[in-house]
């Protein structure tokens, strides 16, 4: 692998990773927030309990998230200097909001985690609001940067680097809307489909068991009005990356030809060399229809453009097939459910729907990181579109295997610890667990 | 210069004097962690983990806004020092995260057991590390090693931070971090006792930091010429010295007379001057001597933007600090205070 390789899978990598954790700290404070609200409104102890198990939660992926956040900062610079060098200061407001943003975050999580018996009840639900919302607003404000690389605007591009920098228009580069309700969805719809993974899975061992049905009662909701709006949202986007990334469409699509009245490629290989798809499942005219509302609109292929600025073809395409073949997945869940509920007056604990709810419990983040992918991969070779090429970016240091391998395996030792930490928290509420770790389950260490 | 880029230098300058204060002392917890011993170790750390849990966090996002503030408003700057500090930079991320992870993992996943006291060990070792290799990278940005062309950096990815004034800036700044820990923790401790054993240790590493920074100075002559005429030849940095001793003196008459709450004060004074004296030795360059604030800054209207932003963000995040400190601060504290709510 050359250094651009290494430099390439590091950042991956470190985004993967990250990603996890920073889509954990935007939802789980929602889902804690509202497990406190219906505590508040029933007295029901077990609604507590849940709001201080997500609580806890929310502390671990949030310390995680903070410091896989940290590192991201340092690799922007670390990675890609010439892009940082150069555009540091068109983006640099978005980053300087979300600072503020992770500030109020972490300030009203500590009041939170450790205020619940210092601070008056109203202060204290406060504080959980805030940490929901400064979650929000930080992924809101980094999404912006990304939107920004897709979509460059608010400066002009000279040889040496940008002059006449707008800021505040670099900040809101088109498409903004569509990319940033797109990932704060995503976040809302990942954690809600794998708390209710998590509890699903409790309920099939110990039919019945309260909390769980309770847990689930505040995560149904959330995973059902996400995974029905995600497509909507997916489509809009996708509508935009068609009008203004005609070349990350067609990679999306394997779409090699322009032609109008283009059909959606279902699945299939595509064949970069001979520049065809082998094995999909074509609709007629379903792309045209799609991406601009017309059936007879004209898609351009990748053949339309210079072969130096395809994205990775095949990467592209598997990945968006993925997102929206998960995304399906879970709208239909969601539906049933919905239907379920309708007609029973309850949220659904049978044996089929825990069944269904187990195995879409991974399907949000699975779905993230896939929509995640075709964002990266589809803008290829650019890191910001149409000005500056990754290759230019990247840092002159060499030696680039030492720092993503050592990356590599300490993600490896921290995402297994986090689930096995996680796992222990779990464990606790089982029915008839004595909690394990009993000295004092969650209290801060008291010696080594 | 430009107000706004002056500004925007005391904004870094002031950034990175809050992280050496707040997130130094807690890098110093760890220094303390590590060294704890004698019949009350346990009490101790127990006293470390409590002071830290609930703001660590936010002590540590000081050095985020100083990073962000540095590549939006000094883009140039912030690329050079990514490619000729790109090894000691990455070795203290590795820091943060361990220590970070680790401490979080040892407060929510608490057994009591070998794997809390694996937790602990890695979350204190880590705590070591780290400072040293921040100090480096400062000493490394003091001194004139760091050598461009352009905007490529030619004097390699090793020697700027290994030279001996590297070195000796990164044991300082670890002194000075233990030392920061040391005296806060005397007002935190709830014992008398407690509350003496850190005692000895702020008067211990108080009394090491003189020499410590007597070192630094003198290697600077050879290795730091621009910090060494800085620091001695400019009337705003003997008004500096003059600051810090009378703070050091203070820190360690209060210390002796046991005026705990005062001490904290005098010695985050000192802390901060220290950290101060360096931005201003080497001011107004950056990158010693290829660039200048002016040189390295961002576009006037990107400046005027950030500088609004900041003013945002001061408006958000101080009266909520303010808030933060009040409920977990010395004051704020109850006996047998609960920790997380109890399940």
């Amino acid at each position: 692998m050359t250094d651009l390789l290494y430099a390439r899978a590091q950042m991956g990598l470190s985004l993967a990773f990250h990603i996890v954790f920073a889509a954990a700290g935007v939802a789980l404070p929602v889902l804690m927030v509202l497990s406190d609200l219906k505590h508040r409104r029933t007295g029901d102890a077990d609604y507590r309990k849940l709001s201080e198990k997500l609580a806890k939660g929310t502390a671990i992926l949030f310390a995680v998230g903070a410091v896989s956040g940290t590192v991201l900062s340092f690799e922007l610079g670390l990675l890609w200097p010439e892009f940082m060098g150069r555009y540091g200061e068109v983006i640099g407001l978005p980053f300087s909001l979300e600072g503020v943003a992770f500030f109020t975050e972490a300030i009203f999580l500590g009041i939170y985690l450790y205020g619940r018996e210092r601070v008056s009840p109203g202060l204290h639900l406060f504080s959980g609001v805030m940490v929901a919302v400064s979650g929000a607003a930080s992924a809101f404000f980094v999404t912006l940067v990304n939107t920004f690389m897709n979509n460059p605007s608010g400066f002009t591009p000279t040889p040496t680097g940008p002059t006449d920098v707008q800021p505040l228009v670099a900040m809101f580069s088109p498409g903004w809307q569509y990319q940033t309700a797109h990932v704060l969805l995503s976040c809302y719809q990942a954690s809600a489909f794998a708390m209710a993974g998590i509890h699903a899975f409790i309920l099939l061992k110990h039919p019945g068991a309260g909390f769980h049905k309770k847990a689930l009662s505040i995560a149904l909701p959330l995973a059902c009005v996400t995974a029905l709006a995600q497509p909507l949202v997916g489509d809009l986007s996708a509508k935009h990356v068609a009008r203004e990334q005609p070349v990350k469409l067609a990679a999306m699509e394997a779409h090699f030809d322009t032609e109008a009245g283009a059909p959606l490629r279902v699945g299939g290989w595509p064949d970069v060399e001979t520049r065809t798809v082998s094995g999909s499942i074509d609709l007629p005219k379903g792309l045209s229809i799609l991406a601009f509302a017309d059936p007879d609109a004209e898609v351009k292929g990748l053949n339309a453009f210079p072969r130096d600025v395809w994205p990775p073809v095949a990467k592209v395409h598997m990945a968006f097939q993925v997102m929206v073949g998960t995304g399906s997945l879970m709208a239909l869940l969601a539906l049933a459910t919905l239907w379920r509920r309708w007609r029973g007056r309850e949220w659904p604990h049978g044996k089929g729907m825990m069944r269904a709810w187990l195995w879409s419990g991974p399907l949000g983040l699975v779905a993230l990181e896939a929509g995640w992918l075709v964002t990266e991969w589809g803008r290829q070779p650019w890191i910001v579109r149409d000005v500056m090429r990754t290759g230019e970016a990247v840092t002159p240091v060499p030696h680039l295997a030492a720092p993503f391998f050592t990356f590599t395996a300490v993600y490896l030792f921290l995402g297994v610890t986090v689930l096995f930490v996680l796992w222990r928290q779990v464990a606790g509420t089982l029915p008839g667990s004595k909690t394990p770790g009993a000295p004092a389950d969650g209290e801060v260490a008291h010696a080594h | 210069m430009p107000i706004e880029t002056t500004l925007l230098g005391f904004a870094v300058a002031g950034t990175f004097v809050l992280y050496a204060l707040l997130g130094g002392a807690d890098f110093g917890g760890g220094v303390w962690d590590l060294l704890a011993r004698g019949p009350r170790k346990a009490e101790q750390r127990a006293l470390i983990a409590h002071a830290i849990g609930p703001v660590w966090e936010v002590n540590h996002v000081w050095l985020i806004v100083g990073l962000v503030l540095l590549f939006s408003g000094f883009p140039r700057a912030f690329a050079a020092l990514s490619v000729a500090l790109h090894v000691p930079l990455t070795l203290l991320v590795l820091g943060i995260v361990f220590r970070g992870t680790a401490f979080t993992f040892r407060a929510y996943d608490t057994r009591g057991d070998a794997v809390e006291r694996r937790w602990g060990v890695v979350f204190s070792v880590a705590s070591v590390v780290a400072p040293l290799l921040l100090g480096m990278s400062v000493g490394a940005v003091a001194s004139d090693a760091i050598r461009m062309q352009g905007h490529a950096v030619v004097s390699g990815f090793f020697a700027s931070w290994l030279s001996p004034f590297a070195l000796s800036v990164g044991v300082l700044t670890l002194g000075l971090f233990a030392f920061l820990a040391a005296v806060y923790l005397t007002h935190e401790a709830r014992t008398p006792e407690l509350a003496e054993d850190f005692r000895r240790r702020a008067l211990v590493t108080g009394g090491l930091l003189f020499p410590l920074a007597l070192a630094a100075l003198l290697l600077s002559r050879e290795g730091a010429p621009r910090v060494w005429t800085g620091l001695l030849q400019t009337p705003f940095a003997l008004a500096l010295h003059v600051g810090t001793a009378v703070a050091a003196v203070a820190a360690f008459a209060l210390l002796w007379t046991r005026r705990f709450r005062a001490a904290r004060v005098a010695a985050a004074t000192q802390g901060g001057l220290i950290v101060l004296g360096w931005a201003v030795s080497q001011a107004p360059y950056l990158v010693y001597p290829h660039l200048t604030l002016q040189s390295a800054a961002a576009q006037p209207g990107v400046q005027r933007l950030l500088l609004v932003a900041l003013g945002v963000g001061l408006v958000t995040v101080v009266p909520s600090l303010v808030l933060l400190f009040r409920v977990f601060g010395p004051r704020g504290q109850v006996p047998q205070a609960p920790e997380v709510p109890r399940t």
